[in-house]
C-alpha cells in the first residue's frame, strides 16, 4: 500500500480499524483536527481525490492509492489558496480549531453551493464566531485594517496567529509527536452513587502494552478542588484524584496507561470493580430535604457549609424591608424560573501531555489557567514549584470549561509513576459526561412595583445544582446573586441562595458564570411587571436601573470595590430601542400561523472577577528592535493577544506587528491568575499598559542620558528614537543599552481592583409558528458598553459568538439524563449546538461611547457578558408573540407547541 | 473514530457476497455510522467496497438501488421524465442530518440497515414501495418490503451474516404524484417527523408513509383519498405509539404527524394543473 498525502508518498500502514484522521495525524499532518470523532463537526475535513470528506469516518485503508489533501497541502508554491486569504482578510476564526476543516469545506464549494450556505456548511461546527465572520470570508468581505504606527488602539487588526491558523500550522495542545508516549484512558463510573468495595486489576495488567493500572489505592489521598482560582479557599476541597466513592455517572474510577490507545481501552474493559450501590439524589430540593443521602460526609477541611444537608454554600441577604415593599406595591409578579443544563462545547476537547525532563515535570495542556494548574500539581504531588512547568500552546476554545483541572492531575501522576511521557485526550462523550456544565438553577422570584412603575421590592430564592462536586458552585452562586439584582435600584431586596450537591455531573465555570440563570429570572419577571403596568419595557428599565450616582446593591449594603468606572447603560438602552423601532425590513413568513413578538433584556457585569485576580507583564526591547511581551494569560480565541499588542504598541507609538507575545508558559511568564472572568483585557491588559508606559519612560530616559540631551528633546517613533533631529534605530538603541549595562526591560503587575461594570442590552423581534412551535429570529440588536473598544472587529465577533451561543442554549441545546443519572445525548448529533443554518440572523451591534476610569486605555471587558440578556430577551419576545410566559429557559419547538396547545385548551374550557 | 478492536479487514466472495460469517463481524459499506461510535464488540469488518455492484439501474421495472450506492450518486440521478415521484428522492436525501460531505461516503443500504426512526432512505423507499433483496447467510436470497424490513428503533429482519443486496423501487410507484413534509427541532436538523404521501394517477390509490415520528415506518394505504376524519381515524388506530428521544417528544411528534398528514391529504386532493 502507499498513501499520497499533499503530494508526498508515505509507506506507513494503518491499523485495520483505524480512521483516516488519526492515520494522517500519526504521519505528522496535525492540521487535521478532532472535534467530535463522529462525523458531526467537520474539523477533520480533508479531500480524498479532491472530494471533501470527514476523515474521522473514512477507514484509513480505503485511502490507499488515493490522493489526500489536508489544510497543509492547500497552499500551492508558497501561495495561500484564495479561501485561506479570504479567511485572513475577514478574520473568519476565533480559537481557530474548526478553521482547517471549515476552509477545506469552503474551498471545495461551487458557486451554486455558496448560494446555499445553510446546506453547504451544515457539516461544519464553529462554537466561537456565530458564523458571521466565516460567512464574510466565504463572500470575500475584507474586515481587517492596516496596522499603522501609533494608531493601533481602536483599529480592526488581525490576530497574530492568523496565518498559522489558516494554513494549519498553528499548534494546539496535542499537535505534537513525542517518542515513547504512553496513552491514558479512564474507566468511568456506570453508577450515580456507589462505594468501590473490590478491585481486580490482573486481567487489565496482563494485556500486552499496558504499563499501569491506577485506582484510588494508588494515588495521594489528598483532597483538592478541580476549580482554578487564585484563592483556592473559595472552592471546596471535596475531590480526590481517584476516589473509593463515585458520586456521578462518569466519575473517574481507574486510569490505565499503555503503549497504545487500543491497549489502554482494552485495559479499562478488563478491570473488574465490585460496587456497593448507594442511594442517589438528582434534584437539589430533594437533596436538601431530611433523609436525603449525604453525598460528602466531610469535615471543615473541605469548606462545605452544611455537608449533612448537601449544602455547599448558602447566602442570605437583606436590605430595606421587603415585606413593607410588597405592601407598597400596586402590582406584584411571582414566578419560579428554571434554567437547564448546557455545555461549553468548545471544539478542542480537554487534553494534556506530561513528561519528565531531567526530573522536571512538564505539562502541555489545554487550559485557561496554566499558572494555577501548576500550583495545584505542586500541592498534589508534593513538588517544588521550580520543578514543574505548565504551558499551553494555542487552546481550541474554553468558555470557562478549561478553568478546571480535569486531565493534568491524572496525566502527571502517570508520568511520575512510570517516568514516561503520557497523553490523555478526552473524547467528545467524555466532554459531556465528565467535564463540567452550566449550573442548573431554580429561581423563585417575587417583584413588586408602584403604578408609576417604580420598583418597591425584589425577592429571590436561588437554588443551584452543583452536581457531585463543588468546584465553582460557591463562586457561581455569589455571581448569580450579584449584578442581576444590583442593576435595579430598589430600596427593599432579599436574596436567599443555596448551592446544593446532587449525584449529577459536576457543574463548573461557563460563560455567564451563574448569572445567565438569575438574569433569565429577573429579566423575565421585570418584563412581566412592565406588561401588567402596560409600560414599555425600555421605559421601565430607564426608570428602575441604577444610575452613576446610585450605590450598586445586591443583597447587602456592605462596601465593595465595585464602582462605575464608566456608565453606558442609558446609551445601550437608547441604541437598542432606536434600532428596534427603526426595524430592519425583515418580514415574518407569510403563512397565517406565524405570530410576531418583540422582547428585550438588560444586564450588568463586573468587569473583573470579585475574587483575587492578578497578572504580570514583562516587556522589553529586543535585539531585533521589536518589543517582547511575556504575559501569563492564555489565548483560546478570546483575542487578548491581539488586544495586548494593540495596547502596548499604542503606548509605544508603534505597530502591533512589532510586539511579539509569549504567553501561558510558567517558565517564561510571570504569575497570571488566568484567562477567565473577562480578565484578559482589563487585568492582563492593565499589566501590559503599565509595562509599556514604564518601558517608554525608560527608553526616553536612557536616550536622554546616553546621548546627553534633555528628556524633552527625545521622542519615540515606531521604529526609532529621535533626539533633536538624530534618529537612532531601535536595534541601535538596544545595542547602546546593552553596552551601557542598562537593559531596556520592565516588569509590571496589575490587580483586579477597583472593579468597573459593563452593560449589555439585547433586543429581539421573532416570528413563532403557533402550530409547529418553530422560532425564526427576524431582528437581533445588541447594545454593549465595553468602554473604549480596542479592536471593534474582534469585539463585534465576540458578541456575534455570544449571541449565537446564547441562542443555541435557549432554542436548541439541552443535556438530557435518564432516571439513573446517565446522560442520554452525549454527542453533537444529539446535543445540537448551532450550525450555520441555525445562526442566520445578523445581530446589529452598537457600542456605547464611554471611557473607563480603571481599564487600560479606557477599555472594559467584553466577551463573556454579551450572553447574559439573550435567553430572557428571547423568552420575552415569545411572551409578546403568544401571550404565554415561559418559565423554563429551554425553548425548543416541542416545548413551545405544548404550552401554546395547553393555553388554547384552557381558553377553550 | 478508530475502532481499536478491529483486527482484520476481510473481503467477501466477489461473486455472491458470501463469507464465513463469525461473531464480531460487521459489514462495512460507507462506514459513516460504524466509525462514528465505539464498537467494542466488533473484531472484523467485511469490506463491501470491492463488490462492484452497479449503484443505480434504471429499467422498465423501475429503479434498482444497490445497497452500496452512495447517497451522492442517488442525489445525482437523472430520472426518466415520467417518474413524477423523482423529486421525493432529493427531498429525502436532503433530510439527512449529515452534510453533503458524508453523502460522498454513506450508502443507501447502510441507512436502511441502521434502521433508525429518522433514516430518510427508509422514508423514501417505504413511500415508493421498495422491496429489499437480501442475500441470506446460508446462500439464496429473499425479498422483504422495506416497511417490513425495519421492525423497530435500530432493529430489522436481518440475521447475522445476511446481506442487503439492493432495494428495488417499482416503476408504478415512481410514476405517482408525491407530497413531502418534514420538521426538525433545529434548522436542517434530524427529522422529528417525516411524512410522504403518494397518489396513483391511474387508480387513485393514496398511500401515506409516516416515519421519524415513530419507531419504525408505517405506510397506510387507502383505495382513494380519504376525508380528514377518515385519515385521522386510521392514524389513531394504526399508530398507537410515537417515538420519544431528544429530537422531539411523543406528543409533539403525534401532533406534527397528524398535522402533516392532513396537509398532504389536502395537497394531493387538489387537481394537478394541466
Amino acid at each position: 500500500m502507499s498513501y499520497l498525502v499533499n503530494g508526498k508518498t508515505f509507506s506507513e500502514e494503518p491499523r485495520p480499524g483505524q480512521c483516516l484522521r488519526t492515520f494522517l495525524r500519526e504521519m505528522g499532518w496535525f492540521g487535521v483536527k478532532k472535534g467530535c470523532d463522529a462525523g458531526d463537526c467537520g474539523a477533520c475535513t480533508v479531500w480524498l481525490d479532491g472530494v471533501p470528506v470527514h476523515s474521522c469516518l473514512i477507514p484509513a485503508f480505503r485511502a490507499d492509492s488515493h490522493q489526500v489533501t489536508t489544510i497543509e497541502g492547500l497552499a500551492q508554491n508558497g501561495e495561500l489558496h484564495p479561501m485561506q486569504q479570504a479567511f485572513m482578510q475577514a478574520a473568519g476564526f476565533q480559537c481557530g480549531f474548526c478553521t482547517a476543516g471549515m476552509i477545506m469545506t469552503a474551498a471545495s464549494l461551487r458557486e451554486e453551493d455558496i448560494k446555499d450556505l445553510p446546506r453547504s456548511l451544515k457539516g461544519n461546527l464553529c462554537r466561537c464566531t456565530g458564523y458571521h465572520s466565516i460567512e464574510n470570508a466565504i463572500h470575500g468581505v475584507k474586515s481587517v485594517e492596516e496596522d499603522q504606527p501609533g494608531k493601533s488602539c481602536g483599529a480592526d487588526l488581525l490576530a497574530p496567529a492568523a496565518e498559522a491558523i489558516v494554513t494549519g500550522k498553528v499548534r494546539y495542545t496535542l499537535d505534537t509527536a513525542i517518542d515513547g508516549l504512553l496513552h491514558l484512558k479512564l474507566l468511568r463510573s456506570p453508577h450515580a452513587h456507589a462505594r468501590i468495595v473490590a478491585i481486580r486489576k490482573d486481567a487489565a495488567l496482563a494485556i500486552a502494552g499496558v504499563r499501569g493500572v491506577y485506582t484510588w489505592e494508588d494515588v495521594p489521598r489528598l483532597l483538592f478542588t478541580s476549580a482554578t482560582h487564585d484563592d483556592y479557599h473559595v472552592d471546596p476541597n471535596d475531590t480526590y484524584i481517584l476516589d473509593n466513592v463515585v458520586r456521578f455517572v462518569g466519575q473517574r474510577v481507574a486510569a490505565v496507561v499503555a503503549e497504545s490507545e487500543a491497549a489502554a481501552e482494552e485495559g479499562c474493559r478488563k478491570i473488574e470493580i465490585d460496587y456497593e450501590l448507594l442511594p442517589a439524589v438528582f434534584d437539589p430540593e430533594e437533596a436538601m430535604s431530611k433523609g436525603a443521602p449525604v453525598i460528602h460526609d466531610k469535615g471543615a477541611e473541605s469548606r462545605i457549609r452544611r455537608p449533612g444537608q448537601n449544602i455547599l454554600l448558602e447566602i442570605h441577604g437583606n436590605v430595606g424591608d421587603v415585606e413593607a415593599g410588597f405592601k407598597a406595591a400596586d402590582v406584584i409578579h411571582e414566578g419560579t424560573y428554571t434554567t437547564h443544563r448546557v455545555q461549553h462545547a468548545h471544539l478542542e476537547t480537554h487534553g494534556s501531555i506530561t513528561w519528565l525532563d531531567k526530573d522536571r515535570l512538564n505539562v502541555r495542556t489545554s487550559s485557561q489557567t496554566p499558572h494555577i494548574t501548576k500550583q495545584k500539581l505542586c500541592y498534589l504531588f508534593n513538588l517544588m514549584p521550580d520543578s514543574v512547568r505548565v504551558f499551553c500552546e494555542r487552546v481550541g476554545g474554553g468558555f470557562g470549561g478549561k478553568q478546571e483541572v480535569l486531565t493534568e492531575d491524572i496525566c502527571a501522576f502517570a508520568t511520575l509513576k512510570t517516568g514516561r511521557p503520557v497523553m490523555l485526550e478526552f473524547t467528545r462523550e467524555e466532554e459531556f459526561i465528565a467535564a463540567t456544565t452550566r449550573h442548573p438553577m431554580s429561581v423563585k422570584m417575587k417583584v413588586g412595583a408602584r403604578r408609576d412603575g417604580t420598583l418597591t421590592a425584589m425577592e429571590l430564592r436561588v437554588v443551584s445544582n452543583t452536581g457531585a462536586y463543588g468546584n465553582h458552585g460557591g463562586e457561581t452562586l455569589y455571581a448569580a446573586c450579584g449584578e442581576a439584582v444590583a442593576v435595579y435600584r430598589c430600596p427593599n431586596k432579599k436574596v436567599d441562595g443555596y448551592t446544593v450537591y446532587t449525584n449529577m455531573v459536576p457543574a463548573g465555570a461557563i460563560r455567564g458564570y451563574g448569572m445567565t440563570q438569575t438574569i433569565f429570572a429577573v429579566e423575565s419577571a421585570m418584563d412581566e411587571l412592565a406588561r401588567s403596568l402596560k409600560m414599555d419595557p425600555y421605559e421601565f428599565r430607564r426608570l428602575n436601573v441604577v444610575k452613576p450616582d446610585d450605590p450598586m446593591i445586591a443583597e447587602s449594603n456592605a462596601a465593595t470595590d465595585t464602582e462605575f468606572g464608566s456608565y453606558g447603560l442609558d446609551q445601550c438602552i437608547d441604541l437598542v430601542q432606536a434600532a428596534m423601532t427603526r426595524g430592519n425590513g425583515v418580514k415574518r413568513p407569510a403563512a397565517a400561523d406565524w405570530l410576531e413578538g418583540r422582547g428585550m433584556a438588560i444586564s450588568m457585569h463586573g468587569a473583573v472577577p470579585p475574587t483575587e485576580h492578578r497578572s504580570e507583564a514583562r516587556l522589553g526591547l529586543g535585539a531585533d528592535g521589536n518589543y517582547h511581551l511575556a504575559i501569563g494569560t492564555a489565548e483560546f480565541g478570546n483575542g487578548t493577544t491581539t488586544v495586548h499588542r494593540q495596547i502596548v504598541s499604542s503606548v509605544l507609538n508603534s505597530t502591533a506587528s512589532r510586539v511579539r507575545v509569549i504567553q501561558s508558559d510558567t517558565d517564561s511568564t510571570g504569575y497570571d491568575t488566568g484567562a477567565f472572568a473577562s480578565a484578559g483585557t482589563v487585568v492582563a491588559g492593565n499589566a501590559a499598559r503599565m509595562a509599556a508606559e514604564a518601558l517608554r519612560d525608560r527608553m526616553l530616559n536612557f536616550a536622554s542620558k546616553n546621548y546627553s540631551v534633555g528628556r524633552d528633546a527625545c521622542r519615540l517613533e515606531h521604529d526609532a528614537i529621535f533626539y533633536n533631529d538624530t534618529r537612532v534605530a531601535l536595534t541601535d538603541l538596544f545595542a547602546a543599552s546593552r553596552k551601557a549595562g542598562r537593559p531596556l526591560e520592565v516588569v509590571r503587575k496589575a490587580y483586579g481592583t477597583p472593579r468597573s461594570v459593563t452593560f449589555q442590552v439585547q433586543g429581539f423581534r421573532i416570528a413563532v409558528n403557533r402550530i409547529t412551535g418553530e422560532i425564526v429570529i427576524l431582528q437581533s440588536v445588541h447594545g454593549a458598553d465595553g468602554g473604549v473598544i480596542i479592536n471593534p472587529m474582534q469585539c463585534r465577533a465576540q458578541i456575534d459568538g455570544a449571541v449565537a451561543q446564547g441562542v443555541g442554549w435557549t432554542l436548541q441545546e439541552k443535556m438530557v439524563f435518564d432516571d439513573s443519572g446517565r446522560m442520554i445525548n452525549p454527542s453533537f448529533r444529539n446535543y445540537r449546538i448551532p450550525a450555520y443554518a441555525d445562526a442566520l440572523e445578523r445581530t446589529e451591534i452598537f457600542f456605547a461611547d464611554t471611557h473607563d476610569a480603571f481599564g487600560p486605555l479606557g477599555a472594559k471587558s467584553m466577551s463573556e457578558a454579551p450572553i447574559y440578556p439573550i435567553a430572557p430577551a428571547l423568552a420575552n419576545a415569545l411572551t409578546d408573540a403568544t401571550g404565554i410566559r415561559f418559565h423554563d429557559s429551554s425553548l425548543t419547538p416541542d416545548r413551545i407547541y405544548r404550552r401554546i396547545f395547553e393555553s388554547s385548551q384552557n381558553k377553550g374550557a | 473514530m478508530d475502532l481499536n478492536t478491529i483486527g482484520e479487514i476481510a473481503r467477501p466472495n466477489p461473486v455472491d457476497g458470501t463469507i464465513d460469517w463469525r461473531e464480531g463481524d460487521a459489514w462495512l459499506a460507507g462506514g459513516t455510522w460504524l466509525f462514528s461510535e465505539p464498537q467494542p464488540h466488533l473484531r472484523r469488518l467485511i469490506d463491501l467496497h470491492g463488490l462492484g455492484w452497479q449503484p443505480l439501474t434504471i429499467s422498465e421495472q423501475g429503479l434498482e438501488i444497490a445497497a452500496t450506492c452512495q447517497i451522492a450518486k442517488l442525489v445525482a440521478l437523472t430520472a426518466p421524465a415520467d417518474w413524477t415521484a423523482a423529486p421525493l428522492i432529493g427531498e429525502c436525501c436532503r433530510s439527512f442530518l449529515s452534510s453533503f460531505k458524508i453523502w460522498n461516503t454513506a450508502t443507501v443500504g447502510g441507512n436502511v440497515c441502521m434502521s433508525l426512526p429518522a433514516g430518510p432512505m427508509i422514508s423514501l423507499t417505504v413511500a415508493l414501495e421498495g422491496i429489499c433483496r437480501i442475500l441470506n447467510r446460508d446462500g439464496g436470497e429473499r425479498r422483504v418490503a422495506v416497511e417490513d424490513f425495519v421492525t423497530g428503533n435500530h432493529k430489522n429482519v436481518l440475521q447475522p451474516g445476511d446481506l442487503l443486496r439492493s432495494i428495488d423501487l417499482p416503476a408504478s410507484a415512481l410514476r405517482k404524484r408525491t407530497c413531502f413534509r418534514r420538521i426538525s427541532l433545529t434548522h436542517l436538523g434530524r427529522s422529528t417527523a417525516l411524512l410522504a404521501g403518494t397518489l396513483d394517477p391511474q387508480d387513485g390509490v393514496f398511500m401515506l408513509t409516516v416515519s421519524a415520528s415513530t419507531e419504525r415506518p408505517h405506510r397506510l394505504k387507502f383505495p382513494k383519498l380519504p376525508d380528514a376524519d377518515g385519515l385521522r381515524a386510521r392514524l389513531e388506530r394504526e399508530i398507537p405509539k410515537f417515538f420519544d428521544d431528544v429530537h422531539g417528544t411523543p406528543e409533539y411528534r403525534k401532533h406534527m404527524t397528524f398535522y402533516f398528514a392532513e396537509e398532504i391529504r389536502h395537497e394531493l386532493s387538489n387537481k394537478v394543473q394541466p
